[in-house]
């Protein structure tokens, strides 16, 4: 990477915390939405978000871009980082070898995830009324189910994760005690968003999202 | 009698050697008479002495760097049984059989167990870590430093430059120009004296560069290793908190 590393290294791990942590947060919690109120709040939670004022520019600066740029020098990190847990065995060595590996699959599972969703919203091929209903479909789907789950686990480790880091890498957590504090909160707040992306997909396999669409399409003409 | 079976006694061990930096590794056994309270400085003695494998076969003596002997001048690296640590504190009564032994291959291997530890002493020359003095007259006495300070700041003085820590990180690799933990830690100390506080931006801004400071992952595999128990962890996030103060301070009155 050409510039000063010192700085591209800073601004990788700020981006992680925000905006794309306080996103994955904001995701975690409408999707959960599905698991508390049904279709009908999904889909409130979804429209609030869509008719957030400059939807594209919030999109292009706060999730788009900083996708890319965390993605893409997080690989060139990964790939510049020996894993050593065969000689190390130590809690912390296993979650910097995690660390990189579930990077790499939160980043392959976003691109799949992005192509099934927003891609399609974009070519026109998908509504915004639509999704309860698409992810009916894929959380029908065996493989894609497992294959969510895998990726949901991944992104949520290495977010807590990571957020663990950005207080170190930051000059925030110093002490050995502020740190093994810091990291079970962290590892806190892995297990309860796992718990609510994991509720919400549970919650999209029910019956009701499967006519989502039609009910949208109804109380549109209704309406 | 136990006399004959503690002669009798013989120690394993299993040496990875390479007869010079260019040259691919390759193992050797050695079985070495036990003697109470060896270590594996004495064992490899014992092996110079009479360069015989385990098969009977004669061989050249394997080379080795050590000096103190008592675990301060870091010289003596090495990895026993898959940890890097020093040989003459790696007492034979405490390790698995056979003793597998091999060079620190985070640095250039040498020849078999000695390596080139040349980059840990380029590293303490980047970061200045030494406390400027020099004048054309006498200074007179500087400040004094804090008994409190002094106290954490010894710890951190115990560094001996094995190298041990470099070869626990994960991120010293020749993928990546990452200083390693010890000359970090260096930076901390000469921070923390009153005197070197005066030069505290320099050695800032050299851990600000490409390779410093931000290459750590913080796997802490450092903190585990250092024989010394230096709080490596705890001075790099010391560290990150200097530097990330600085840039901010160095952003708005620049």
């Amino acid at each position: 990477m050409s510039g000063n590393s010192f700085y591209t290294r800073k601004l990788h791990s700020l981006l992680g915390v925000i905006p794309l942590g306080l996103f994955l947060i904001e995701h975690a919690l409408t999707n959960y939405s599905a698991f508390e109120g049904g279709p009908e709040k999904f889909q409130k939670s979804v429209h609030g978000l869509h008719d957030l004022p400059l939807i594209f520019f919030l999109e292009l600066f706060f999730i788009w871009l900083p996708i890319l740029f965390h993605g893409v020098y997080g690989l060139y990190l990964a790939f510049t980082s020996n894993l050593n847990t065969g000689r190390f065995q130590y809690g912390r060595n296993w979650a910097f070898a995690l660390q990189r590996i579930t990077g790499v699959l939160t980043f392959i599972f976003i691109i799949w995830h992005l192509w099934q969703i927003r891609v399609q919203v974009a070519l026109g091929e998908l509504t915004t009324e639509e999704f309860g209903s698409k992810m009916y479909d894929i959380m029908h789907n065996p493989a894609y189910f497992v294959l969510y789950l895998i990726g949901v686990l991944a992104a949520t480790f290495h977010f807590s994760n990571g957020l663990w880091a950005f207080l170190v890498s930051w000059g925030i957590t110093i002490g050995p005690r502020a740190q093994r504090i810091s990291s079970r909160i962290c590892m806190g707040i892995f297990v309860i968003m796992s718990v609510l992306f994991i509720l919400s997909m549970f919650a999209f396999r029910g019956d009701e999202f499967a006519t989502v669409s039609a009910v949208a399409a109804s109380t549109l003409q209704l309406g | 009698m136990a006399e004959t079976a503690t002669a009798k006694r013989t120690v394993k061990f299993i040496i990875t050697r390479q007869d010079n930096p260019e040259a691919a590794p390759y193992t050797e056994e050695f079985e070495v008479p036990y003697r109470p309270n060896m270590n594996v400085i004495s064992a490899l003695m014992e092996i110079q002495r009479n360069p015989v494998k385990a098969d009977g076969t004669k061989t050249t003596p394997v080379v080795w760097e050590s000096n103190c002997l008592e675990e301060v001048c870091g010289a003596c690296s090495m990895v026993i049984n898959g940890k890097p640590r020093q040989a003459c504190s790696a007492l034979i009564d405490k390790l698995e059989q056979p003793v597998r032994i091999a060079p620190m291959k985070t640095f250039p291997v040498v020849r078999d167990l000695v390596i080139n530890r040349e980059r840990m002493f380029q590293a303490l020359k980047r970061v200045k870590a030494w406390i400027p003095i020099d004048g054309t007259y006498d200074l007179g006495p500087g400040p004094r430093m804090a008994e409190t300070k002094r106290q954490w700041a010894y710890e951190l003085s115990k560094c001996m430059t094995c190298g041990v820590c470099l070869e626990a990180c994960p991120n010293v690799n020749d993928r990546s120009s990452f200083i390693g933990p010890a000359a970090i830690s260096q930076v901390r100390l000469f921070n923390a004296h009153p005197t070197g506080e005066m030069n505290a931006h320099e050695r800032l801004e050299a851990l600000m560069t490409d390779g410093g400071i931000e290459g750590c992952g913080n796997s802490q595999n450092c903190v585990r290793s250092c024989p010394k128990g230096i709080p490596l962890t705890t001075s790099i996030a010391a560290i990150n908190k200097d530097t990330t103060k600085h840039m901010f301070k160095k952003w708005f009155t620049m």
